[in-house]
């Protein structure tokens, strides 16, 4: 099974342990991935405000490119997944702006027919390594881990393409499926602050902050994540919320570090000691 | 304290505006807006906002521009897309405010020294630049320029990230920068043309 990798820019900074457990796990499950070639920026929420059709032009580059190798691209950043899967939608649904973006990409030496497919890797996960291999795989179950899975808002919102969009399930049945519980709790799909955590504190601190209490208080020992605006949202800023709230002191890890743990990976090489929170007591309690 | 017109007569809202806003790409569909204000509800910032979306788009449809562009809310929209899932009227809500908030820079109405659309511009120059976002570097450009004081109380996160090994302070880049900025441009001079 072959795939190009995205990363986007948060997955060569402050998300570098996703990219590291996210690349650990794929090798160990047997997926053979490549970075794509010259990628840039996928525009996120904030090129969006400045300009609509320049956006969908500086997402539609990395999809022209992807084309060229006619692979599925895994985007593990929520933000860079939803902003390529919209451009697909916009260029598929608008035959105005489609003309457009491509005769721009044209002018860069580009093109693109519109056939790549944008994958979250807990999907290609669940549906095209599947449970059953993924359980096979697993070596140290990671018993009395209770875990709050926390998807985030853009996986599952607008399109929700291969879990519920109310209530997913997936990461939960792939935690399960490492040895790890994962209690009910109802705000798998909230929002996290996004970027307003750092820009508008006010507001923004508070929504991370309700997360964290809730998981705290339905009894898991960590919140575990999928999107690198999520983890440094709810890691990074424990220091402001225990000024503002409390002390939380609770640690927020990638699904793929915890799946590698289960896969007998070590620690180090799925960068669990990035965590600000430290997370490595948490996780080694639980063997 | 100053006296402000809480009530707006009819005569106070801006015609053209109203006209833009519903020819726009979404936009058309806000008239099937019945106010139900279930996108308050499930917003997670309407408790933040000076007009909570229900408000906000009927505002927007009858012309009140001046409210519409110079308001917090349209700022506040973290791109959840919560509203959007549950609106019984499938109103894009999530673009409606994008389609504001680039009205709003556009004609440089936003709320002074509000960091949020100054993040946005300088986002958008420095993926035009290197092709790439470095975060540290954004970060701490937008600070400068909006709020030196918070610029201080990220120290300690800043500290952190450092000794994590998660923080860079070199700029990332493409290779073929010149490719991307042909095609970002290109963009630009279809616009123009469409105008003349």
């Amino acid at each position: 099974m072959k795939y190009l990798y995205f990363p986007g820019c948060s997955l060569k900074g402050s998300g570098k342990a996703y990219e590291e457990s996210f690349l650990a796990v794929a090798k160990a499950v047997g997926l053979e991935i490549r970075e794509l070639e010259d990628w840039n920026c996928c525009g996120a929420t904030a090129y969006m405000s400045v300009d609509e059709t320049r956006s969908y032009a500086l997402a539609g580059r990395n999809l022209a490119i992807a084309e060229r190798e006619n692979l599925d691209i895994i985007a593990p950043c929520n933000a860079c997944y939803l902003v390529l899967n919209k451009t697909q939608h916009a260029l598929k649904d608008d035959e105005e702006l489609r003309r457009k973006v491509v005769k721009a990409l044209k002018a860069g030496g580009l093109d693109y027919k519109g056939t790549v497919r944008v994958r979250h890797p807990l999907d290609v996960l669940i549906n095209d390594v599947g449970l059953d291999k993924i359980r096979a795989l697993v070596k140290k179950p990671l018993k009395d881990l209770k875990l709050a899975a926390y998807y985030g808002c853009q996986m599952v919102r607008p399109y929700a393409s291969f879990d519920d969009q109310h209530d997913p399930v997936t990461m939960d049945k792939l935690m399960e499926a490492a040895g790890a519980e994962c209690v009910p709790w109802p705000l798998k799909t909230r929002c996290c602050g996004g970027s307003l955590t750092g820009t508008v504190p006010e507001a923004g601190l508070r929504l991370a902050y309700i997360l964290l209490r809730e998981a705290k208080k339905r009894g898991a020992g960590a919140i575990v994540t999928l999107c690198p605006l999520c983890q440094f949202n709810l890691d990074g800023y424990q220091d402001q919320m225990a000024r503002k709230f409390e002390k939380v002191d609770f640690p927020v890890v990638y699904f793929t570090q915890v799946l590698g743990l289960a896969l007998g990976l070590s620690a180090s090489e799925l960068g669990i000691q990035r965590g600000i929170i430290p997370a490595g007591k948490v996780l080694s309690g639980a063997r | 304290m100053a006296l402000e017109q809480k009530i707006k007569y009819e005569g106070d809202c801006d015609r053209e505006f109203a006209k833009w806003v519903v020819s726009q790409t979404g936009g058309d569909n806000l008239r099937h807006c019945i106010q139900c204000g279930v996108c308050s509800a499930t917003c997670p910032l309407s408790l933040y906002m000076d007009y909570t979306p229900r408000r906000l788009i009927n505002l927007a449809r009858e012309g009140f521009k001046k409210e519409v562009l110079g308001s917090f809310t349209i700022w506040l929209c973290a791109s959840c897309y919560a509203c959007r899932v549950e609106c019984p009227k499938k109103i894009h809500i999530t673009d409606i405010m994008y389609l504001l908030k680039r009205r709003a820079i556009e004609e440089g109405v936003y709320p002074r020294r509000f960091p949020i659309p100054v993040l946005a511009r300088e986002f958008a120059r420095m993926v035009f630049a290197f092709g790439r976002v470095n975060e540290t570097l954004l970060v701490m450009d937008l600070f400068l320029r909006t709020n030196w004081f918070r610029f201080l109380s990220m120290t300690g996160l800043g500290l952190n990230l450092m000794r994590t090994g998660r923080m860079s302070l070199l700029p990332d880049h493409i290779k073929r920068r010149r490719e991307l900025r042909k095609v970002l441009d290109a963009i630009d001079s279809d616009k123009t043309e469409a105008v003349s």
